[in-house]
């Protein structure tokens, strides 16, 4: 702040308190007693008179203390331009002393959580404890306070992995995130309308459930040509990529055939957030531990 | 003195009156007008592009900010939830900043990036599908509506003329830049990148 408008705001704030004092005194001068009298402004409308009574004791020395307590405070508190203050207080100072005081009280168990490996992590109540509450607040929105998932957001409890379940796959995925992309109509944009219908049926056979098996049969070419790349041969998917396991039960976006349909003819777009600077490498590696406790 | 004087001297009244109440304003307001760091963008900060500043206005209609504050205080509790405290810088070029001063819902200054596009889409269309105790309204008409490209550029003109540093070119290419999108879409621009700048989190 330029010295002007240090200045400045000394000036204003200095002249306000000492002229509320010089209010207070000023006002009192013409009084020749603290009790109260009878004596009149002296004027008189419609009969209406005004006293001349002092301000009761209190209130006058309440208001006397105001202007010594806000003296007391800019002294202490910068409130005067550039003056600091005696105490030397900032916003953010007061910030840092809050944060550097909570790492003394936590850093350690941070630290020590932080340095154990995730399995034997896992086993542990007290940092699961932690995991459970870090989790509810970064991670429940999306995966359900329980874990479970949704359409469109995996259930965590259960042992089937986009991306892997070992310890080190799930420390990976919260890291740095993930990014699915299924494109539509998998690797053959010009599947055509039949092609689709036929896949959605041999998908849908994996599990017993065609609606129509010649479709069904037919759709194995069709696999073959637009989904291999990246669900495999024997559609049991790839977790270096996130291609989900056709040959399960459980199902990302639904199982029936309009679900299955539409994730075809669309594709899929999903995206895990990287939570590498939101949480701290001790939170990731608890968190990576709940999670893996949930299946384990 | 005698208040006498002031009480039958209504022009003098008046003006101590002005004086007593804007004390305040003189000692705390005024200065700002003149910091450099209220003033000046924070390195990186870039005006809203033509979707995103759809999706503010989208923002300011629905009323996000009588529940949603977008503004973290420098508490250890309200960093550690939502990041890095804001700063003056980030909020130059919003015109009228979107504060708030109410927090029913939680404080949205750092959420872009926070959530994937689709969880976004989803919360907007139905919060109690992702967030089953939420109480936030559904907003479902934001994937019905297209967003108005019409008076797009007199609105990014209005703001640069108040100083928010578009060029020329981006106001003529604004509406076809957005013609035809849905207001979700917008909105979702809008909220992806809010508080981004500081790419330090906590």
């Amino acid at each position: 702040m330029s010295t002007f408008w240090s200045i400045w705001i000394s000036v204003i704030v200095l002249g306000t308190v000492f002229g509320c004092w010089w209010l207070l005194w000023s006002t009192r001068k013409n009084q020749t007693t603290d009790t109260e009298t009878d004596r009149t402004m002296g004027h008189s409308f419609d009969g209406i008179e005004e006293y001349d009574n002092p301000l009761p004791k209190w209130w006058f020395y309440l208001f006397a203390a105001t202007c010594v307590f806000a003296l007391g405070y800019l002294a202490l508190y910068p409130g005067l331009g550039n003056y600091k203050g005696l105490l030397g207080w900032t916003s953010h100072g007061q910030w840092e002393a809050e944060v550097q005081e909570a790492e003394a009280k936590y850093g350690p168990i941070y630290a020590q959580y932080g340095s154990t490996p995730i399995p034997e992590l896992a086993q542990n109540q007290d940092a699961m404890k932690i995991g459970q509450r870090l989790f509810a607040n970064n991670c429940a929105v999306c995966h359900g306070s329980a874990a479970r998932g949704q359409v469109g957001f995996p259930n965590l409890t259960d042992d089937d992995w986009l991306y892997g379940g070992s310890p080190d796959q799930i420390h990976q995925t919260i890291t740095n995130g993930r990014m699915g992309n299924m494109t539509p109509k998998g690797v053959m944009p010009n599947m055509t309308n039949e092609q689709v219908d036929q896949v959605v049926n041999y998908v849908l056979s994996f599990s017993g459930r065609a609606q129509d098996e010649e479709a069904a049969e037919a759709g194995a070419q069709v696999f073959a040509q637009a989904c291999v790349a990246c669900h495999g041969p024997d559609a049991k998917g790839n977790t270096a990529m996130g291609a989900p396991n056709l040959t399960d039960n459980t199902w990302l976006y639904g199982s029936t055939y309009e679900w299955i349909k539409e994730t075809v003819v669309n594709g899929r777009q999903n995206e895990m957030p990287a939570q590498e600077g939101r949480l701290s490498d001790d939170q990731i590696q608890i968190l990576s531990a709940y999670v893996y406790s949930l299946s384990n | 003195m005698k208040h006498e004087i002031i009480e039958k001297n209504i022009g003098l009244m008046i003006i101590l009156i002005v004086l007593t109440i804007s004390g305040g304003f003189l000692a705390e307001v005024v200065p700002l007008f003149f910091q450099k760091s209220v003033n000046e963008p924070i390195e990186g900060l870039e005006p809203l592009n033509a979707l995103e500043l759809e999706g503010r206005d989208i923002y300011i209609r629905e009323g996000c900010h009588v529940c949603h504050t977008q503004q973290i205080r420098p508490f250890r509790s309200e960093t550690e939830r939502y990041g890095h405290y804001s700063v003056a810088g980030e909020f130059v070029y919003d015109r009228p900043f979107l504060w708030g001063s109410k927090r029913t819902g939680p404080d949205l200054a750092r959420v872009g990036g926070r959530y994937s596009d689709a969880w976004q889409r989803q919360h907007l269309f139905n919060p109690r599908s992702v967030v089953p105790e939420s109480n936030m309204p559904a907003f479902p008409w934001l994937f019905e509506n297209r967003v108005d490209h019409e008076s797009i550029d007199k609105r990014m003109k209005t703001l640069q003329t108040l100083g928010v540093p578009y060029t020329d070119d981006q106001i003529a290419g604004a509406s076809e830049q957005i013609k035809g999108k849905f207001e979700i879409e917008a909105l979702v621009a809008y909220l992806q990148q809010l508080g981004t700048v500081i790419s330090e989190k906590r």
